[in-house]
């Protein structure tokens, strides 16, 4: 998107010093943006009064609106200020903006826009207006699509404004890929699911007559990888979401295979084999079929993923008597074990910025989703609770989503999301249950 | 599916999953909580084999209930218990007088662990149960394994009581695979 020129060195000298990732919206002296500093959260004050109809657009101009509104209140980084408090209204989008009026109520941004709907086409214009300088952020944009997508309109507002706000890369126009959960916890049905970020749009990719697991959208979103027993035996598959197209890979007599995830580029996949109780890591190549051991020891190697860069490959292994993590080259070869504390360090996943690892820690009867450089230091708890687990990242880097189980009989599972400085836990709705969230890239 | 006979639940459980394998599965362990997701929706196959008297030295019922069909195992091991070579034993020697049987071994562990290790934990207690089993005489072709980790738990409380049931390798017949 557009460049923004009040994004200043302060702020990326902040985000060198990274973990404190709070966000403070400024004193109201200085331009419009959020700054990472290690103060107190004071969410961004902004106004999106309803888009202006200009043809066909009906309830389509409020409920953009109220998206684009609910992705930047969910970040926690944003609160609205509520159209009833608003002065001004937006009649037209050319119009100019009564900067008083938003000043007097507090509103630091103020994001007009307008629809046109005709037939299946839906055409969505946005601007960014900085109140307290009196200047517009940005150019303004438009996007446009089916009506079917008007959601995607509204995410794609949303992520612009974020981004010039924060400097940070958007992540509200994304899917997630989970596993939809029913039945009791002895029974349980389990489905593989699609969704937007935030919970709507639902569509189920597959029945629930065989366990499926974890699983991994692509690097371009259009293919997903997963563990099916489809065969009786846990298997990695491959499904086009497309067609919904499934192909089993990696098949090997005797021996079961899980924890898929793809390389940056899609082509090859690294996994878990087991063969006679015994787990190591291998790299598959879609294209050819060629299969390539990575490890090779007796004790448990899974949960692999891959550097930003793909030159190497997090996962977790028992070696040393519990679970820890290891960075390995992506060609195999010894492991450098990176995380240090005490307790079972699980699930690795490297962030898409390249700075970080996410996993899953169990310490002490609790369980915890965290965040450690890639050299393991600055290791930092985000969550706690009976059973959270599988960290997937946002697409900036930003966001965590999770899966949390509660205990007991009636235990469940369910989808939280959390940012990385472990502020703003938030239940994702679903229908019922669900576990294991795997993000999409930014849609296109 | 609760109104469903657990017998009939099981049975189909168990040739759900043999739709891709060259094995038949007839019959099940009782509670083993099935292969492939039980109540799916594409039941084709249902074989229905007899579990027959337990008192029949013979029948599936026996192997089940008399001699035990599962063993279990402390937290994060996968190392036999006396107890469970015990069993194994005697499992070893049926398998040995009704060579017309092969198994599935399923190896499970309890909801404490990530999916991924628990998949691997639950495979290490299944191979565990191979070797024993192959340390005994029982031919190696006849024995497949499968991990379900925290998948199917039988007990559903997270407490040790619970937990320890669901720590467990589960040896399941199947009929006329025996190659």
């Amino acid at each position: 998107m557009t460049v923004n020129r009040f994004l200043i060195p302060a702020f990326a000298a902040a985000l060198l010093g990274a973990f404190g990732l709070i966000a403070a919206a400024q004193a109201q002296t200085g331009p419009l943006r959020i700054e990472i500093t290690e103060g107190v959260i004071e969410p961004l004050p902004f106004a999106v009064p309803d888009f202006v109809d200009e043809g066909g657009a009906g309830e389509y101009a409020r409920n953009v609106a109220r998206v684009i509104a609910s992705d930047l209140s969910g970040t926690g980084l944003f609160r609205e200020i509520p159209r009833e408090a608003h002065i001004s209204r937006v009649t037209s989008f050319d119009s100019s903006i009564a900067f008083e009026d938003w000043k007097a109520i507090n509103a630091q941004a103020v994001i007009t826009g307008a629809v046109t709907v005709s037939g299946d086409r839906i055409v969505v214009k946005f601007r960014l207006f900085d109140v307290f300088s009196g200047q517009q952020l940005g150019e303004g944009l438009q996007f446009a699509g089916t009506t079917q997508s008007w959601r995607r309109m509204a995410h794609k507002v949303a992520d612009a404004a974020y981004s010039r706000i924060t400097g940070e890369g958007g992540y509200f126009d994304t899917r997630v890929v989970f596993v939809s959960e029913s039945g009791p916890k002895n029974n349980r049905l389990k489905r593989l699911a699609v969704m937007d970020y935030d919970g709507a749009n639902v569509q189920y990719l597959t029945d629930s007559s065989s366990i499926v697991l974890a699983p991994r959208f692509s690097p371009t979103g259009d293919r997903i990888l997963y563990t099916s027993y489809e065969s009786g035996f846990p298997r990695i598959t491959l499904m086009d979401v497309g067609s919904l197209r499934t192909q089993a890979l990696a098949e090997q007599p005797g021996t079961m295979t899980f924890a898929p995830r793809f390389s940056p580029d899609g082509s090859r996949v690294v996994f878990s084999l087991e063969r006679g109780g015994n787990s190591d890591l291998y790299m598959l190549d879609i294209g050819s079929g060629g299969l390539q051991q990575l490890t090779n020891a007796p004790s448990i190697e899974t949960a692999p993923s891959f550097s930003p860069d793909g030159s190497q490959i997090v996962f977790e292994s028992d070696r040393s008597g519990t679970q820890q993590l290891y960075i390995m080259p992506a060609g195999g070869g010894e492991g450098r074990r990176i995380s240090g504390g005490q307790g079972r360090y699980g699930t690795p996943v490297w962030s898409p910025r390249g700075d970080m690892i996410a996993f899953t820690k169990q310490h002490q009867g609790r369980f915890h989703i965290g965040v450690m450089r890639t050299d393991g230091s600055e290791e930092r708890l985000l969550t706690a609770s009976f059973l959270d687990e599988g960290p997937t990242w946002a697409p900036n880097g930003r966001v965590i989503m999770f899966t949390r189980e509660t205990s007991g009989a009636g235990g469940q599972a369910a989808l939280y999301s959390v940012d990385i400085s472990g502020r703003n836990l938030r239940q994702i709705p679903t229908e019922g249950a669900a576990s294991d969230p795997a993000w999409s890239p930014l849609l296109p | 599916m609760s109104l469903l006979p657990k017998a009939l639940l099981l049975v189909a459980a168990f040739g759900l999953a043999a739709c891709n394998n060259p094995d038949r599965f007839g019959a099940g362990a009782g509670g083993a909580g099935g292969a492939g997701g039980a109540g799916g929706i594409n039941g084709g196959f249902v074989d229905t084999t007899g579990l027959g008297d337990p008192n029949d030295p013979r029948s599936i019922a026996h192997f089940n209930q008399r001699i035990g069909d599962r063993v279990l195992f402390p937290v994060d091991q996968h190392t036999l218990t006396d107890e469970g070579r015990q069993i194994l034993t005697g499992q070893a020697q049926w398998l040995n007088t009704n060579p017309s049987y092969a198994v599935i071994i399923e190896g499970h562990a309890d909801e404490q662990g990530t999916r991924e290790y628990n998949l691997s934990l639950g495979a290490r207690r299944a191979a565990s149960v191979q070797n024993y089993l192959i340390s005994q005489g029982v031919a190696p072709g006849r024995m497949r394994t499968v991990s379900y980790g925290k998948e199917r738990p039988i007990e559903v409380c997270s407490s040790e009581a619970c937990y320890a049931k669901n720590r467990r390798a589960v040896t399941v017949l199947s009929i006329g695979a025996g190659s």
